[in-house]
């Protein structure tokens, strides 16, 4: 479970989030929704620990974020990068490897167990054909799988995604989701994801959290916080809501 | 799979023939028989003149070990300053490490003799790997270009401090200086190699326990935080610890450049860019170029080179060699 409170960032004097307060559960999807520069990556950053807010607190699974070692919070948190250019060509099975890093010792080296966790993650992501390829030299779609799979090597309760689908093609954006989405159901992960597509978080979204200028403005269910109304506000885009049996989708209106 | 596993073992035990065959050559040649008499300490064997022992066991011998040590010790810390600062392309040469050791040992040898010259040499070059990573760093991110950069002007800054200690020193010294400067394995004794050896065992040992840490080091400072590193911490660890190493080497060897680039580039073409094996390998590859390097540095000109010269005049053309052969993918993202 994440607790955000009261969260406030400033950066070069420049007020990034006011006062935010949210919260995502286990076994459920939360989307942060929002329109480019409204704080959606910003709040990943804050509950990461990569900044650290000037007001306000982080609460991971009943423990606050401040003052955590990093390797606790490694244990405790997975975050998968959305822009990711490795220098060296590490094969995909050295880097999911590396998703073990908190739980080896300085002294001591990845052992059996860690080889058969990373076994077992290659074959849940269906990768075993990549295993021994550069990490370089693979899709865009399956480095998501890879560094979903490092992330799932952290054993964490809690996972991030930065705009998880931002490089992908429409199949793989769909495949990527229901993959998150289904870790978030058999391992009870409490995920919290950012999205550029309303549409997106109406499929997969247990709970979207809606963001505009640094402040929350909505959340809850898709269903009841995402509508035509507060797209409209959200984007300053005029959109039509379909329906389709009992999928509901955002159409823009061009006029 | 199948090849690297032979390479990989190839590359391990290559040291041991190199040492072999350096033992054999040079001004005075030894045959396999009187080697074999030599290092068996077989009292049965008198038969051995004295002075060649005395050739195997004090004036070879030493030499050896030393070159396997420095070998080592530049070819590691190479290794390690290339997975730190995410930069296949730097080693302690570029990023000025050498230059400000070379800098420490010949103020500590002019200024303060009470201090051990490693100390001094240290000191300097992990002055100098701070200068340059403080300079190259620009909001956070270490651009590769700027670190090499960074590199090239502390190597200019402590090459001109060290160029004015030159100018200071009584002229009969400085002969030894220039010469040791030029990277040479020629003052080799016992007594530098157990000055040495513990620096560099000490600072080697350090990276190869943590050699599977530089993997994670590598991916840069957000992502290896996110991973659980400590990243300040560890990232000075490594870097102090091949300072530690590259210092010593220094202060027996002088600046021996290319050695730190081009051996982890060859092992990572070999067998892949994991530091699990790239550590161990360049240590062992790096050991046997330099024993091998110093061999031809002892006789191929009749008299004595130094073998700096030689990794260069080397080095260079193989590395260009294997760059154009594999396309350049072993450092390409």
């Amino acid at each position: 479970m994440i607790t955000v409170t009261d969260l406030t960032v400033q950066l070069n004097g420049q007020g990034i989030l006011h006062q935010v307060a949210l919260q995502a559960l286990p076994g459920e999807v939360t989307v942060l929704l929002g329109p480019n520069g409204s704080g959606k990556t910003t709040i990943l950053r804050c509950v990461s620990a990569e900044i650290h807010p000037q007001g306000g607190a982080v609460t991971l699974a009943g423990q606050p974020l401040a003052g955590l070692p990093r390797r606790d919070l490694a244990r405790l948190l997975a975050l998968v990068p959305q822009e990711h250019h490795p220098v060296f060509p590490y094969t995909v099975r050295e880097m999911i490897l590396l998703g073990r890093v908190s739980r080896v010792g300085f002294w001591s080296q990845p052992g059996r167990q860690d080889q058969e966790v990373v076994a077992e993650i290659i074959e849940l992501l269906g990768i075993k054909a990549l295993a021994h390829k550069p990490y370089t030299r693979i899709s865009g779609g399956e480095r998501q799988l890879v560094l979903i799979g490092r992330g799932l090597a952290q054993e964490p309760q809690i996972f991030l995604l930065d705009e998880p689908t931002s490089h992908l093609d429409f199949k793989n954006q769909i495949s990527v989701l229901k993959l998150v989405r289904d870790l978030a159901r058999q391992r009870r992960l409490t995920v919290l994801l950012t999205l550029h597509d309303p549409n997106l978080a109406l499929l997969f979204g247990d709970r979207v959290i809606l963001l505009a200028g640094g402040r929350v403005v909505a959340q809850g269910p898709p269903g009841e916080v995402i509508d035509a109304g507060s797209m409209a506000r959200l984007y300053g885009l005029e959109v039509e809501m379909l329906s389709l049996g009992s999928q509901r989708l955002l159409c823009p209106k061009l006029s | 799979m199948k090849a690297r596993t032979w390479v990989y073992w190839i590359l391990m035990l290559s040291p041991l023939p190199a040492f072999l065959l350096a033992l054999q050559v040079g001004a005075y040649p030894i045959s396999w028989s009187e080697l074999w008499r030599a290092l068996s300490w077989n009292p049965g064997s008198a038969a051995l003149p004295e002075q060649v022992r005395a050739i195997i066991l004090n004036v070879r011998l030493p030499r050896i070990v030393l070159g396997l040590l420095v070998g080592l010790a530049l070819s590691c810390s190479g290794a390690t300053l290339q997975a730190v600062f995410r930069n296949p392309l730097v080693d302690a040469y570029i990023l000025g490490l050498s230059s400000g050791a070379a800098f420490g040992c010949a103020v500590t040898v002019a200024f303060l003799p009470a201090l051990p010259i490693q100390v001094g040499a240290f000191l300097f070059s992990l002055l100098a790997a701070g200068l340059t990573f403080a300079m190259a760093r620009t909001r956070g991110e270490v651009p590769t270009l700027s670190l090499i950069l960074a590199g090239v002007v502390v190597s200019a800054f402590f090459a001109a401090l060290l160029s004015i200690i030159k100018f200071l020193v009584d002229p009969h010294k400085l002969a030894n200086i220039v010469f040791w400067l030029l990277g040479s394995l020629a003052l080799a004794d016992w007594a530098a190699v157990t000055k040495v050896a513990p620096w560099i065992l000490g600072g080697a040992a350090l990276i190869w326990v943590g050699r599977w840490r530089l993997n994670a080091l590598s991916m840069g400072d957000a992502e290896a935080k996110a991973l659980g590193l400590e990243v300040g911490r560890e990232r000075g660890l490594f870097i102090l610890a091949a300072s530690v190493a590259v210092a010593a080497a220094v202060s027996v060897s002088g600046i021996i450049g290319w050695v730190g680039l081009m051996i982890p580039h060859i092992v990572r073409m070999a067998v892949g860019p994991d530091n699990r094996r790239v550590i161990p390998l360049s240590m062992a590859a790096g050991a046997s170029f330099m024993v091998l390097s110093d061999s031809i540095a002892r006789t191929a000109m009749g008299g004595e080179i130094p073998v700096g010269i030689i990794t260069t005049l080397g080095g260079a053309p193989f590395f260009i060699f294997l760059l154009k052969r594999s396309g350049l993918e072993s450092w390409k993202t």
